[in-house]
């Protein structure tokens, strides 16, 4: 769930040293998160996206005044969804709505969605992909990333269940390796 | 204002943070907090003056150890509410622990004596100045601590952060006060020492989410 927690936690620590850039870098990217995390939350009360803006540069704005207030023995993600959930509510309160009234959420979440990091894995994928066979990138695309059985995905690819398997199978493979030898090299 | 030009002007002169800014502002705001209730106390109310007696030291140490342990717990879990995300309530419930304290040895202490005698050991001569006496000390204490957390602390449950502010300026009331009150048993320190004490942090957790806001 945590998914950038050494990263962020290693931003945070840096920033709190003085490192300008460190802490640019930070601002950036929970503002990404941040704006996700409200987004999901408010966009269901019909809350625009100014509003969002708002609130999240105001939670920005939080963090950067108060960050001697983290400690660097703890976790960073849940220090974050700690602020972020705190401004929601003042958020929420100053405007006469509930927290009850948004969805209950946990500190993972404040993490877990970032519109950039979403939008960078599909192109890699779709670079990954690119490098396969035709018949593989097909099997994979029908069967991992649109979801469809190996019967259905068989009848669209013209070939049979265990082509479709075994096409599946080495092409996931290959990806793995071309995944290692980026990492290596 | 654009997320990119804030951003900007946020990054912009980053200075390295001083990472006991919390405890430091905390300990200044108690010991702040203490001088004003000591001052009151003693300077409104005058210190007792049967020292000499036998048995006075003993008893004001104890009352001094129930006070000035829930100082010592409740401004300790301050600073960990002062925290985002340092609300742990199994933790909090530690704040409990002098009470409990006293009540136990309270109760030792009624057991001991014929019950003729526990009307004078829990309600004692002076109930009614206890009973004012300490919520009024500690309102000084209580604004003190209060700005403390407002300038210095990032408190993410305002209610419980309240409810403590409010125990730390009790506590550091009743420290004051117990210089000055000749009431000594121990049911009475347990009721109406035990009791204001709670009031003030009662206080404190209605006040907290007005006045702590950030």
């Amino acid at each position: 769930m945590i998914a950038n927690e050494a990263e962020l936690r290693t931003l945070m620590i840096d920033s709190q040293n003085g490192n300008s850039l460190a802490h640019r870098t930070l601002l950036i990217r929970l503002s990404c998160h941040l704006r996700e995390y409200y987004r999901s939350k408010l966009a269901r009360i019909g809350r625009s996206a100014a509003d969002i803006e708002d609130l999240m540069q105001d939670a920005l704005m939080a963090i950067h005044s108060r960050r001697h207030t983290y400690d660097p023995r703890q976790p960073f993600t849940p220090w974050v969804y700690a602020i972020a959930r705190y401004k929601l509510a003042d958020h929420l309160r100053r405007t006469n709505a509930s927290v009850s009234d948004v969805p209950i959420d946990e500190a993972g979440d404040i993490t877990a969605q970032d519109d950039h990091a979403g939008t960078e894995s599909a192109l890699d994928l779709q670079r990954l992909l690119a490098a396969l066979p035709e018949k593989m990138q097909r099997a994979i695309r029908c069967v991992k990333l649109e979801g469809l059985s190996v019967a259905e995905a068989a009848a669209r690819c013209g070939s049979s269940e265990s082509a479709v398997k075994v096409n599946v199978h080495r092409g996931l493979k290959s990806l793995a390796m071309a995944i290692t030898r980026g990492r290596t090299s | 204002m654009n997320t990119d030009e804030l951003i900007d002007k946020l990054s912009a002169n980053i200075e390295p943070v001083r990472r006991r800014t919390l405890a430091l502002s905390f300990g200044v705001a108690v010991i702040a907090a203490a001088a004003a209730a000591f001052g009151a106390t003693l300077l409104a109310l005058g210190p007792r003056s049967d020292f000499h007696m036998s048995g006075v030291l003993e008893y004001l140490l104890l009352k001094l150890g129930f006070t000035l342990g829930i100082v010592s717990i409740a401004s300790w879990l301050l600073t960990k509410l002062s925290r985002p995300g340092g609300e742990w309530r199994m933790r909090s419930a530690l704040a409990l622990l002098p009470f409990a304290a006293i009540v136990v040895l309270a109760g030792f202490n009624l057991a001991d004596a014929p019950t003729s005698q526990w009307e004078t050991m829990i309600v004692g001569d002076t109930w009614l100045k206890c009973l004012v006496a300490i919520p009024v000390l500690a309102i000084v204490p209580f604004a003190v601590i209060v700005s403390a957390v407002r300038r210095f602390a990032a408190p993410t449950d305002l209610t419980v952060t309240g409810a403590f502010a409010g125990l730390v300026a009790g506590g550091v009331s009743a420290t004051g006060y117990a210089l000055h009150c000749t009431d000594d048993s121990l049911a009475f320190v347990a009721l109406w020492y035990g009791g204001t004490i709670a009031l003030c942090a009662l206080a404190g957790a209605l006040l907290g989410p007005r006045l702590l806001r950030w």
